[in-house]
């Protein structure tokens, strides 16, 4: 498969896995090259997260054969994968917030004098640590003082402090600023210059096309291509993990109507954040029919405050809600709902699903007093309303009884998308509406947001990706430490511009 | 392929019958360790229980409050909430039926006395379930913590209004009541004679299936799952979580309070102080058995019933604490057997293929 002579860093083949009805893995074949960074790429569902779990101990696997570096390891455990050199690094920081960046990197292997914890070693190893490898870390700072890219450091410091010689991340940039990722992309490349292996799960394309030596792309659970970067195109590889051609062109489709009447208004708006005082200083905005209005900025300025005023979850302290011209400050999340308020939130495991819901429930949650009367449900009702998003949506597979925790990322998104699409709504507020969802969905949500838009909905997008602001807005607003630093027409706005924004570099206009 | 659903109810069934088993093997050692023959010994248990109707009588009376302890466990617990207080919610159930039957006139007609002496019985039960269930949604005060407390507060309570105000001199039980009296079964069917079995069974069989009904045909039953399951998105779906805490833990009050009418109404006729004997506890374990499924609790409720009454009957052979040694083997056996079950359940659906 590749033509190096050197024994590969990992080599896993014919990996087979199967979770109860669905075979998340079959017949998956993953070799990587010692100091190579490595990218396993493809859509949600496809077993790239399968893999590494059985890679690094944490799952077995039915069939198929696990060497790493020469060592025939097939169904190890977590604790020999760590000994062994393999380290993951998770999408979900797994870090104690009381304690120092230091204690959290030695923790279960705590530098010891006389029997007690030797603190000030622990400072020193992981001082020395950030020097050797460029991650820059304050040791003595608590983790719940630091910014997500630092704590996705401290992550990485800690497996390295283990001995990793072979480092897993599983999509790190999810959660990262662009300057953050710019950031980890130069550890990764000081690390692979130190001889570290890197095997990176991602379903970014850029990310995979600047930083990877070589892809391997899965789909369906096999795996169907090994690229060598330098010779492959962004097109090339989208089109081997989705199966057929796709468009990836940053394409601005214009709205098809004109701009109609305001419909959700922010006036003043003050909201008190988790942790903070004022997470949201006063913000106004008009959203109108017709229009998609997307929020950028880099996560933790407010958006999720914002977002949980706009839907009735944390009360405001000051200012105005008005949707249709109507104050609904006051109104519960089911009221505001009825009032024409739809919502995907941004994190549809936590707030979106209940995942041991069936598809045919989840699809009526929120509009369980719509089917049914007398404080009954329509069974009936509720189970032909499920066969027609199954139909409109595609979503797979097409059993409304199917609990919506065996459903792929990509599906379970389009039953949230689906259910906040088919009631009755004026104003749209979609949070992070392709998070985690592969390439082929991601067009397809991408098409209804427009549909809905140029239908006209009023669209209130907030994304964390640039690219997706930039790709569906008409309008774009800024959201950094709380105010709205700018608001935009599309045509006026650039990655670059929008980057001076988010990082409060670009100077304040008011717009609106 | 193997449905979902199948997988479903697999999951749900088999760890009981787990449970039971392990149970059986470990009463088989039990008995062995006492000389006995097992066989001869569970014959017994079977003859003492399901072998006559006196014993039939009193499995089903047992049952009868057990279901109603072990619904005031599940339903709360559906909505994420661990009811520990069903032994105090079933003292107040009983005492409250104990006070409307003795305001009626006497010999109210029964169709008209049932209704009220149950409406009390649930009342009575579900103003102590309210507690927790206030303190929980308005200041996040551990449900736990506040219905284990309860259970002291009240029971003292009751005894002190009891001791104090209304008994029978000499007694710690109230007068017997004139009017809401559940018919014996015996009346009935003769053969019933000397059991405690009474009419209150089909109130509260009724109130299981309903309870089942609810939680799969009801909009509140949808939400009170929904937050179960995943309280954040419960929330986010408009659904007010406090509300659903408040209402699951008043309703799972009401539940136990229910009981109360097996032994006031349809029993002795008089509250007396400790009758809830444990019963409210054993719901815990009833609950646990029974998967939190109100027919399921229903079937749990038998057991546990038959295994006490059993004891009884098993008494000339071994001692009667065997029993009780039983019981709490079936619940440390649940506990391995629920994840157990669904471990095996996964291995036996993975298609094993040798490597090549």
């Amino acid at each position: 498969m590749t033509d190096s002579s050197a024994t590969p860093a990992v080599r896993m083949t014919g990996i087979a896995k199967r979770f109860a009805a669905v075979q998340a893995v079959a017949q998956a074949d993953l070799s990587v090259q010692p100091g190579e960074i490595h990218a396993l790429c493809g859509e949600n569902g496809a077993g790239k997260s399968t893999l590494m779990k059985i890679l690094c101990g944490m799952n077995g696997c039915d069939d198929g054969r696990i060497e790493v570096h020469g060592q025939d390891v097939t169904g190890w455990s977590t604790a020999r994968a760590i000994a062994a050199g393999v380290g993951m690094v998770h999408q979900h920081f797994m870090l104690v917030p009381t304690l120092t960046v230091a204690e959290n990197v030695v923790l279960g292997r705590e530098p010891l004098r006389h029997g007690l914890l030797d603190l000030e070693k622990a400072v020193a190893d992981v001082e020395q640590l950030c020097k050797q490898t460029g991650l820059s870390v304050p040791a003595r700072a608590l983790v719940a003082e630091l910014s997500v890219g630092q704590a996705q450091r401290v992550e990485i410091l800690k497996v390295l402090h283990r001995g990793a010689r072979v480092l897993l991340l599983d999509e790190p940039t999810a959660v990262l600023s662009p300057p953050e990722v710019v950031e980890l992309w130069k550890v990764l490349r000081t690390l692979r210059g130190s001889g570290t292996t890197i095997l990176l799960v991602t379903h970014k394309l850029d990310e995979v096309m600047e930083l990877t030596d070589r892809i391997t792309v899965m789909r369906q659970g096999r795996t169907v291509a090994v690229l060598q970067t330098p010779e492959t195109t962004p097109e090339i590889l989208a089109e081997a993990m989705v199966g057929r051609e796709v468009d990836l062109r940053v394409q601005h489709a214009k709205r098809a109507g004109s701009r109609g009447d305001v419909v959700l208004q922010l006036r003043d708006l003050r909201v008190a954040g988790r942790r903070i005082a004022e997470a949201i200083r006063g913000i106004s905005l008009d959203v109108r029919a017709g229009e998609i209005l997307g929020i950028a900025g880099v996560e933790g300025n407010g958006q999720a405050e914002l977002l949980e005023a706009l839907t009735g979850l944390r009360p405001v302290l000051s200012g105005e809600i008005s949707l249709n011209g109507k104050n609904i400050n006051a109104l519960t999340p089911r009221a505001r709902g009825d009032a024409g308020l739809s919502h995907i939130p941004e994190d549809r495991h936590e707030r979106g699903l209940i995942l041991e819901f069936s598809v045919a429930d989840n699809l009526v949650l929120g509009q369980q007093h719509h089917f049914g009367s007398k404080g009954l449900l329509d069974r009936r009702a509720i189970d032909a309303h499920a066969q027609a998003a199954i139909a409109a949506w595609d979503i797979r597979p097409p059993d409304p009884q199917a609990p919506v925790r065996t459903l792929s990322g990509g599906n379970q998104q389009k039953v949230v998308i689906a259910r906040e699409m088919a009631r009755d709504f004026s104003v749209l507020i979609a949070a992070q509406p392709t998070r985690g969802v592969d390439v082929g969905a991601i067009e397809f949500i991408h098409d209804r947001l427009r549909q809905a838009r140029d239908a006209g909905k009023a669209v209130l997008l907030v994304s964390a990706e640039l690219r997706e602001i930039l790709t569906l807005s008409d309008r774009i607003a800024v959201l950094y430490g709380g105010q709205l630093v700018a608001v935009l027409p599309r045509d006026a706005c650039s990655e670059a511009i929008l980057g001076g924004y988010m990082t409060g570099l670009g100077s304040t206009t008011e717009a609106a | 392929m193997i449905s979902v659903r199948w997988l479903h109810w697999a999951d749900l069934v088999l760890p009981p019958l787990v449970a039971l088993a392990v149970a059986l093997v470990a009463g088989d050692l039990l008995i062995l360790s006492y000389g006995q023959a097992p066989g001869s010994v569970w014959r017994l248990l079977l003859e003492g229980t399901w072998g006559n109707s006196y014993g039939i009588g009193q499995v089903l009376y047992k049952a009868t409050t057990l279901t109603c302890t072990g619904l005031a466990v599940a339903l709360p617990m559906r909505a994420g909430l661990f009811n520990i207080g069903a032994e105090s919610q079933l003292a107040a159930g009983a005492f409250a039926t104990a006070l409307v039957a003795s305001l009626l006139p006497t010999a109210t007609p029964l169709l008209l006395a049932a209704p009220l002496c149950i409406a009390g019985a649930m009342v009575g039960g579900g103003l102590v379930g309210a507690v927790p269930g206030v303190l929980r949604a308005r200041y996040g005060a551990h449900e736990v913590i506040v219905t284990i407390m309860l259970n002291f507060v009240v029971l003292a309570l009751l005894n002190w209004l009891v001791s104090t105000y209304w008994h029978v001199p000499e007694t710690l039980h109230t007068p017997t009541i004139t009017s809401g009296q559940m018919p014996r079964l015996s009346q009935l069917f003769p053969q019933f004679h000397g059991s405690a079995a009474n009419w209150s069974w089909l109130p509260v069989a009724l109130t299981a299936g309903l309870v089942q009904w609810a939680l799969q045909r009801s909009q509140a039953g949808f939400a009170l799952r929904a937050v179960g399951f995943q309280p954040l998105a419960a929330e986010n779906a408009g659904i007010l979580v406090g509300r659903v805490w408040r209402q699951a833990l008043t309703w799972g009050g009401a539940l136990a309070g229910l009981g109360g009418i097996n032994f006031v109404l349809g029993y002795k006729g008089y509250y007396e102080d400790g009758l809830a004997g444990g019963a409210g506890f054993l719901g815990i374990a009833v609950a646990l058995v029974g998967r939190n499924h109100p027919l399921g609790v229903v079937a749990a409720a038998l057991l546990f019933a038959t295994l006490s009454q059993g004891g009884l009957a098993i008494h000339a052979l071994v001692p009667k604490q065997m029993v009780e040694v039983l019981q709490a083997v079936v619940i440390l056996a649940m506990a391995m057997a629920v994840p157990e079950v669904r471990r095996l359940l996964r291995t036996a659906l993975t298609p094993r293929r040798r490597a090549p």
